[in-house]
This record gives structure tokens, sequence and C-alpha cells, in this order.
């Protein structure tokens, strides 16, 4: 008996142990991600405190009217916000990245991470080369590209024509499944809207309409801390952009309207990513959560007019993708694994750049990293940045961000050997804008040595 | 210092200096011996008065041409392109028929009362991004009007106005209150509105593709186009097609919402003030392939040559109407975007394919 006791003891403690191993990322991940929440709510209540004011508040019926009255022109307001901090920037996620560490790591694991010398010290499993280029396969130089075969000097009998009218094929058949292969070639600009609703299952029903009539009434209805932010946050970034300035107004409606949505909300509850919470104070008991976001709704603008479309489309690009890049996991489009991605293409394949970085203290990741996690957009010309999430909806994944961004450090790489400083390195790279993202995708992917 | 060119000018920027500089060309004043006069259009008119009684040399280039105001000036705007349209219609020339020519109303921003010749269409459903209102300048140059050649500056850019447009009947009377909700400024040559940032035309075009269709974007920059050379066209008869002269035009044109641009108006003397960084780039540039079109290799300047510059130097310019090509063999010369068009002869083509036809423009 004492026997069986002690086997199964030591079974039990082995199916512990098995159970441990394997939750070891989803607790990483909350724990890291519960202490990042954590800082962002002291954050915002030490604002609360000091500013007086609460985290949610209904609104009284006259300010209401207000609202919705100019509901469409929230862009010429120009309330006192500079008592609001931003709640944080891109710099300090990185170092909470920077520092997340793996308590069960294991030094037998993998001898090349031993040798990894980048900032990102979690070792998750990314693609080399080789793979990537399995993965990317119809990027490769003997396939026809938008982006590439489209510019003036290829006469459009060559690919244009042909791929045009296959997208209008596409959508015809309204074959979702086929669109998503067809737009890895990219999409011409006159097919994207539909493609990408297509894609991404979105179809104009008026119940999808409705919802976001909904959702702008309870925006009406309360107000929330975390609206002056997300004023704030529009103001600074897409009302100085050359490009996105016009839609200014959309974005503050879009977002607002999201930072009410409880189905997004949803989606996090099987994901470890929790967001910091709001209440709604009186009578409603009711959570209502606040949600953090990137501005990825501006490049939209330039493809859906309508509020209800745009709304979805952003809600659906949101959720399948970019929440991604503000998240702690270990997904292969996670944050982490971009950044470990990103570094470890670069050390490899570009170690004599990565070393003289590194030792003139400008890690390339403190480089790349603003622009991973908002997608590039605000970086490259809208329509590269276009063709660029062709690819991220065709492929189901945000690896070709890491793969972009190691491609622009090897098409700088001889201006990047002569600076002496972070700063020099950072004026190097400072404007992305004249850049040509699929040439630079394919050369890395398919024309460099390796 | 032999072989340099001795430039004057009485308009101080920037832009305009740097680039006479960066060619080595030589400053000198007005009173000596000068090449190129890069001047303002109050200059010109004292230059070319009779009283003046001024001869320029075979070596002497001015940046306007002496009765530029038959083009920019409203009043003999309109009487150009009614006795444009009258003789198109003498000759029996199928764009003389289109009623749609009746629409060819130039929209006119006046703040004069001068009914007798100001006509003044007004447009009540512009086209808006982001709820705003705006307009586009493009740059156009002309090196001769006799034949006519002009070029189109690729960079043009959209206006913004700050604030968004809501149309008021009350506010009907007073057409700048649709461009701004605020007071009117005027700003020297630009026409009054208050500008609220800036786009660049390929931007609109991605814009129109995206949200519109390509068929109906690509008509409207070929109607945008088919409306600037046919203003050239009109004024080419009364113009002194000085031989010593080019000139680069400033066109204001806005776009209604069923995508049908209106021309507002054409400046002579377009702004060279840059309120960005980017702005003095673009000027720069302007100015840049301007100069290298108008005086060929950037050497002193016979005026008898014959004004057909190599396609490498047209740099941001690209042609828009080349009389001499077009009439040359038959074949189409002029601006077609790579998008809207194929290429190739025209002839035969029916008239209701609209303005994408240029063999007409003949």
């Amino acid at each position: 008996m004492l026997q069986e006791e002690s086997d199964l003891s030591l079974i039990i403690a082995q199916i512990v142990q098995k159970l441990k191993g394997s939750n070891l990322y989803s607790q990483l991940e909350r724990q890291a991600w519960g202490s990042w929440e954590k800082r962002i709510l002291k954050s915002l209540n030490s604002m609360c405190t000091e500013l007086s004011i609460p985290l949610a508040r209904k609104r009284p019926v006259g300010e209401q009217k207000e609202l919705l009255n100019k509901w469409n022109e929230m862009g010429t307001d120009e309330p006192d916000l500079s008592l609001f901090r931003p709640v944080y920037a891109p710099k300090d996620f990185l170092e909470v990245l920077i520092n997340l560490r793996n308590p069960n790591y294991e030094n037998g694991d993998s001898l090349s991470f031993r040798t990894h010398l980048g900032l990102i010290q979690v070792p998750l499993k990314v693609k080399d080369i080789p793979e990537l280029k399995e993965c990317f396969v119809e990027l490769g130089l003997n396939i026809g590209q938008l982006g590439i075969d489209d510019s003036t000097q290829v006469p459009p009998e060559l690919f244009e024509n042909e791929h045009v009218r296959i997208g209008q094929k596409v959508l015809s058949e309204q074959d979702s499944a086929a669109a998503q292969q067809y737009i890895r070639q990219g999409s011409p600009t006159a097919l994207r809207a539909e493609l990408w609703a297509l894609i991404l299952n979105i179809s104009s029903q008026p119940e999808d309409v409705l919802y976001y009539e909904q959702l702008k009434t309870n925006v009406i209805q309360h107000d929330l801390l975390v609206d002056s932010l997300i004023y704030k946050d529009v103001k600074l970034t897409a009302s100085n952009d050359d490009y996105y300035f016009v839609f200014e107004d959309y974005l503050y409606q879009v977002l607002l309207c999201f930072s009410r949505d409880t189905s997004v909300l949803s989606h996090f509850a099987f994901n470890s990513a929790s967001p910091p919470k709001s209440y709604i104070r009186g009578k409603l008991g009711l959570e209502e959560y606040a949600v953090f976001y990137p501005p990825n709704v501006a490049p939209l603008c330039f493809l859906y007019h309508e509020p209800s479309k745009l709304y979805q489309i952003f809600r659906e690009m949101y959720v399948r993708f970019f929440f991604r890049l503000h998240s702690i996991s270990s997904h292969p489009s996670g944050i982490v694994s971009l950044c470990l991605l990103f570094e470890t293409l670069l050390q490899t394949y570009l170690p004599q750049l990565f070393y003289h970085l590194r030792e003139i203290g400008a890690q390339p990741l403190r480089i790349s990293f603003k622009w991973m996690v908002r997608a590039f957009s605000g970086y490259l010309a809208t329509d590269q940045l276009l063709l660029l999430w062709d690819r991220i909806l065709g492929y189901n994944s945000l690896e070709i961000l890491a793969v972009l961004a190691a491609a622009v450090f090897a098409f700088r790489a001889v201006n990047l050997m002569e600076v002496t400083s972070l700063a020099a390195a950072e004026a190097v790279l400072a404007d992305l804008s004249t850049l040509k993202v699929m040439p630079l995708l394919q050369i890395f992917l398919f024309a460099t040595v390796t | 210092m032999a072989g340099k060119v001795k430039w004057v000018t009485d308009i101080e920027k920037s832009v305009l200096i740097n680039n006479f500089e960066k060619r080595g060309w030589v400053q000198v004043t007005e009173n000596e011996d000068w090449n190129f006069y890069w001047m303002s259009v109050q200059t010109i008119r004292n230059v070319f008065s009779v009283e003046a009684g001024y001869r320029l040399s075979d070596d002497q280039i001015v940046n306007h041409f002496p009765n530029h105001y038959e083009l920019t000036r409203k009043d003999l705007m309109v009487k150009n392109i009614k006795r444009y349209r009258k003789e198109l219609e003498k000759e029996g020339s199928p764009l003389a028929e289109k009623d749609e020519n009746g629409k060819y109303l130039y929209l006119f921003v006046s703040q004069s009362n001068k009914e007798a010749y100001v006509i003044s269409l007004y447009i009540n459903n512009p086209l808006l991004i982001g709820g705003r209102k705006f307009d586009l300048r493009l740059y156009v140059l002309v090196s001769t009007y006799r034949p006519l050649r002009c070029y189109m500056y690729k960079l043009g850019f959209c206006r913004f106005c700050t604030v968004k447009y809501t149309p008021s009947t009350s506010e009907l009377d007073n057409m700048f209150v649709h461009l701004t909700n605020v007071a009117i400024q005027k700003h020297g040559e630009d026409y009054n509105h208050i500008h609220g940032g800036k786009w660049t035309v390929s931007n609109l075009r991605l814009y129109l593709e995206s949200t519109r269709g390509k068929e109906v974007t690509s008509k409207l920059f070929d109607e945008i186009h088919w409306i600037i050379v046919q203003s050239l066209k009109a004024v080419a008869p009364v113009m002194n097609n000085d031989k010593h002269c080019f000139e680069c035009y400033g066109y204001d044109i806005i776009i209604d919402d069923k995508l049908k641009p209106w021309l507002i108006e054409v400046n002579a003397s377009p702004s060279l003030t840059s309120s960005t960084a980017n702005d003095r780039i673009l000027k720069y540039n302007l100015i840049n392939d301007t100069l290298n079109i108008a005086v060929p290799n950037g050497e002193i300047p016979d005026c008898k040559w014959n004004k057909s510059p190599p396609k490498e130097v047209l740099g941001n310019y690209e042609i828009l109407y080349d009389e001499e090509l077009a009439q040359g063999d038959g074949a189409d010369r002029e601006l077609r975007s790579r998008q809207g068009q194929s290429l190739g002869p025209r002839a035969g083509r029916s008239r209701d394919s609209g303005r994408a036809i240029l063999t007409t423009w003949k």
C-alpha cells in the first residue's frame, strides 16, 4: 500500500510538473500582463485623483445633446487636455518586453539563443529565412506582385490586367478563401475595400449599422476618462500627420465607439491580455471596459468612408491582428515574437551591422519597435502601407512586419555602418516615406545570399 | 564670367534665389545686361508697355507672357472662352455640339458686382473628404502658345479647409462662407480661404480609386487635363506669343461630388512662399524643373530655340499638350494617365467615350 501511495504521489507530482510546464507561458503572460495592466491602472487612477474626475460617469442630458450635435466635428474642439498625461508610450512597453524572463528556462535548450545579443530574452521559436521563404512563397522573384509589377515601366498586359481580372472574379464569386490567397500578390486599389471586407467576412447588414449606432449612443450617454486620452492621442498623432489629418473626426468616432464595444472584450476572455477596466458609476452596476489601442484606424479611412463599415473593418482588423501588437503573448504574431524575429533575422543575416549598432549603443530593436507596434502606419506612404496590410491579411500573420523592419535595415545598411551614435542611426531611419515595400521584402527574402 | 547666365528678380524668395545660385548664375540689376528676369506681374506690365519701348534681345528670357491677363483675369477669360466656343461651333467641331459644353461654365469667385461679365456658378455639392472641402492646386508650364506646348507638374496638391463643410441656405450668398465658416482673410495672390492642410494629388488619386473606383477617377483626371488645355487653347489666338517668354501658372480647381472638376481661377504668379519644410522642397523642385525646361542646360539662352526640351530634363513635369506633335502624326501625344487609358491612335472613336479622346482636342 505504501508503495502504491508513493507511486501515486510520484505520478501525481509528475503530472503536476507537466501541467506546470504546459501552463508556463500562459502563467508568464498573465504575470507580465498583470503587472503591465496594474501599472496602467495605477497611472490612470492617480490621474483621476489629481484631476478630481471619475474614471467613468454618466453624462447629463444637456451634455449628451451637445455631443450628438457635434458628433461629426469633434476634431474642432479644443478642450484643455494639457493635464492629461499619456498613459504609456511605446518606449515604456518595450521596456516591459525587454524585462520579460522565463524563470523555468533551462540553459540546455537552445544553443543559438544563448548567443542571442538582442534585447528580447524570451526564447520563443521564430522562423529563419528558409522557413520564411516557404511561408511567403507568393512573394518570390518570379511571381507577379502589385507594388512591383504595376509600376509605370511595366506594360500592364504582363501582369496587372490579368491580376485585376482575377480579383474581379474572386469578388463576384464572394469567395473569401480565394480572396485571401489572391491578395498575397497585392490588391488593385479599386478592389481593395471590397476584398478586405470579404476576407474579414464583413458584410453590411442593417444590424451592423444598428450595432454601430448603439455604440455611438453609449458614447453619447457615458463619458469615460479614457475618452480624453483617446482625444489627446488622436490630436497628437493623426492631426499632425500629412495624410491622416483629414480623417481626424472619423478617428474620434471610431475609437470612442471602440472603447465601448463589449464584443471586443469578450474576445479577450480567451486571451491572456485582459484590458484594464473602468466602471460606470451610478445605477448601472454593469462593468464597462476600456481598451487601449493604437491609432491604426487612419489608413482604413482611405478605403471606407461610411462610419459603421469603417468601424466594423477596424474592429475586425484589431481583433484578428493588431491587438497582438499591444499585448504580451507567445503567439508567433505577438509583439514579443515579432521583436525576436526581427532581432534574430538581423543578427543572423546582417551580423556586421547588428554588432556595429550594438557597439554604438543603438540596439536595432529600439528603432524598429515603434514601426512594428503600429504596423508601420504613420511611417510608410499610404499606398505602400496598404500593400503591406494586403499581405497581413493574405498570410494571416504579422510576421511580415518583422521581415520588413529587417529589410529596411538591410536597405540602409551602408549608411548605418557609418553612424556612431543612436541619434545618428535614428536619423538614417527617420524617413521611410519614400520606401517601396514590396521590392524591399522581395530582395531581403529571395535575393540575399544566406 | 563670360558664359554665365545673369539673373535679376524682384521677388525675394529663397526657392528662386537658391535655384539661380546652384546653377552658378550671376546676380545683376535690372539696369545691367541680364539674361534671365524672374519678375512679378507688375513688372512685366512695365517691361512690355508701349511707353517703355523695351526691346528684349535674343539672349533674354522672362517668366511671363505680356498679356497673360487674358488667361488670369476672369472677365477676359470668359470672353475668350465664349469666342473659342463660337469658333468650334463654326468649324462644326464635335466638341461644340456637346450640350455639356454649356456646363463648361467657369466658376469665378469675385467680390465685385460686375454682373456683366462674371459668370458665377455656385458649386453647392463639392466633393468632401473627411467631411472637409478642398481645392486642387496644379502647376502648368507654358513654353509657347503657338504652337501650344504645355507641361503639367506631377506634384500638385489639395488644400483642405480647417473646418467642416455645413451648407446652410442663409450662407449661400457668400461663396466664401462655404469655404470656411470664419471670416475671410485675403492672402495675396491665393484666393480667399484658410488652408487647413495639404494632400498630394497622388494621395487624392489613391483615395478616389479606393473609394470610388478606377474608371471614374481616371475620367476625373482626364477632365482636369482637358479643362486646362481648353483654357490655354482658348487664349492662344490672342496671346502675345513673344518668344522671350514662358510662364508657370497655378490652376485652382474644385471637384464636385459627382467627380466633375471646375476651374476656379488661373494664377500667373503662384505663391512661392512656403509654410512648411515639405512645401519649401516642393516649390524649390518646381522652380528647378521649370528652369531646366525654360533655360536649357542652364546656359545663356537663345530665344530662337525650338522650345522642345529632351525628355530627360522634364523632372516632375510631364507633357500635357504638344500641338506640334498632336498635329504631326495623328496619334495622341497628350498627357495620358497610365492607369486610365490604352496607348495608340484613337481615330474614329465615338464622341460618347467622353473627353478621354484626346485627338478631338486638335
